[in-house]
């Protein structure tokens, strides 16, 4: 009558740096069975239905506030939304403040987007909620490093032993990050591309390849996953001009055709059509950008649905 | 712990038989039925009944899905073992306006039952749901829901536990009551 309890292991998800393998795995095989939720006529359970949800997001995001805030909505759970931009917070409110603030309305979990580098931990030492880490400056983004394991793993059944390239602007990407600690985790190659001043010097201590050439990447490579230069976290030049850097690094039909082999292109999004993917790529065959989007819903779900087991 | 068969070898197929019988009794053709087994412990019991009335019908279709309910339980959070993990739900046809028959291995306090109602609803809305468990536990419900057809009916008290051995998974078909 009682199924086997399982449970996720961490109190927070800050980032996938604190998950095991088996946390990610029971991750997938919840999204899995949300997924086919999703796929009901009536696409909504009752799970989270005495759970309030604040969603707090200190800098811009489309697909991440949505998707998660649909992924509240389908468990059946309370949601606020709030963006900094139309906040105290430009009166000088501080975040500790902030979020006791929104606690006090009796919130239960806070997902929360930050510009500063562990901002959700921070938050997570101060004050007395769930914290989901929805991006935190240049250092993870967990929910995108799930959903994207998890459409590898859909497309070509297993992580393990994929050889997975990341090319672009590494050295300002949470994606980046939270994907390589991700993919090393369940057995995946990964190998990171791009302009010398935008792959960190020490990024190999992580386990991965660097390479400097595109075309070489992509001959490695069973998926590529393109990013987007993060003009905004970008103080001075890292290169000469986009122009160069879409010539150089930039993924187009002609390069994808010249290779030997099918590769799969994925991009958390926003694309910068004709920077680092031109649009013929970006909505070929070869790309799964849009069941990354999908499967976002069904990870996002997952995600907060075993933080909320984890609730007394 | 004190174990103790209460159904076990021949006399649990002529129960599985005779559930069958009955379920024949009332829906003939089963043109207008599906069967339901509720994971994760139920879909034994009902491919078991499915396979069954095949046999006895001559190897007639019937509709037969599989329901987790786990998303749908009122106490996932209040165990100290955590959220269930799902089993997954096969159900390939929609149940609006059709005769529904739940099936579980064990009724006890009535909130799976519930859940499944509930579950249910996203495949449409029957005509009439019925439910057939193969132990009935008396007198311990919690919620106003009764069985249609009943393997056997079991008096015990809560510590006790009621564990459904199915051969294909279990290695003998058996009903079998544990006391602490």
């Amino acid at each position: 009558m009682t199924a086997a309890a399982r449970q996720i292991s961490t109190h927070h998800l800050l980032g996938i740096k604190d998950l095991s393998e088996a946390d990610i795995e029971l991750v997938f095989e919840t999204a899995d069975n949300f997924k086919d939720v999703l796929n009901r006529p009536i696409k909504k359970v009752p799970s989270l239905r005495d759970i309030t949800i604040a969603n707090v997001f200190f800098e811009n995001s489309t697909r991440t506030r949505l998707s998660f805030e649909l992924a509240e909505k389908r468990l059946s759970a309370d949601t606020i939304n709030f963006a900094a931009s139309s906040s105290s917070v430009s009166k000088g409110e501080t975040l500790i403040d902030t979020v006791n603030n929104i606690l006090a309305m009796k919130v239960d979990m806070i997902v929360m987007r930050h510009p500063y580098p562990g901002a959700g931990v921070f938050l997570s030492r101060h004050v007395n909620a769930q914290i989901v880490n929805a991006g935190d400056g240049a250092h993870e983004h967990p929910t995108q490093a799930l959903l994207d394991a998890f459409s590898i793993r859909e497309r070509y059944g297993d992580v393990a032993g994929k050889k997975v390239a990341i090319i672009g602007d590494i050295l300002h990407s949470r994606v980046a990050l939270s994907n390589i600690l991700c993919l090393r985790k369940l057995g995946a190659e990964v190998m990171v591309c791009g302009p010398t001043t935008l792959v960190p010097k020490y990024i190999t201590s992580l386990g991965v390849k660097v390479e400097h050439n595109l075309i070489k990447a992509l001959n490695w490579c069973d998926v590529a996953n393109m990013l987007r230069i993060q003009l905004e976290r970008q103080d001075i030049a890292y290169f000469p001009s986009l122009r160069e850097y879409s010539m150089l690094y930039g993924l187009n039909k002609r390069l994808l055709d010249s290779l030997n082999k099918e590769i799969t292109i994925m991009h958390p999004g926003p694309i910068n059509r004709g920077v680092e993917i031109t649009s013929d790529v970006a909505d070929s065959h070869h790309s799964i950008i849009l069941d990354q989007v999908e499967n976002g819903v069904a990870i996002r779900m997952a995600v907060l649905y075993l933080l909320a087991g984890k609730r007394g | 712990m004190k174990q103790s068969i209460l159904l076990a070898g021949q006399k649990f197929q002529i129960t599985i038989q005779r559930l069958c019988h009955q379920l024949i009794e009332n829906h003939a053709d089963f043109a207008d039925s599906v069967i339901i087994g509720i994971q994760p412990r139920g879909i034994y019991l009902g491919r078991r009944i499915v396979e069954e009335l095949k046999v006895i019908q001559d190897g007639a279709a019937i509709s037969y899905g599989e329901l987790d309910i786990t998303f749908f339980r009122d106490d996932f959070r209040r165990k100290d073992s955590g959220p269930l993990v799902p089993s997954s739900t096969h159900i390939d046809f929609i149940v609006e306006g059709k005769k529904v028959i739940l099936l579980d291995d064990v009724l006890w306090t009535g909130r799976t039952i519930r859940a499944a109602m509930d579950a249910l609803q996203a495949f449409g809305r029957p005509a009439k749901i019925e439910l057939l468990v193969l132990v009935d536990r008396r007198f311990s419900r919690q919620l106003p829901i009764e069985p249609d057809y009943i393997g056997i009916q079991v008096d015990s008290i809560d510590s006790q536990k009621v564990i459904v051995g199915w051969n294909e998974v279990d290695g003998h078909d058996s009903i079998t009551l544990l006391t602490e």
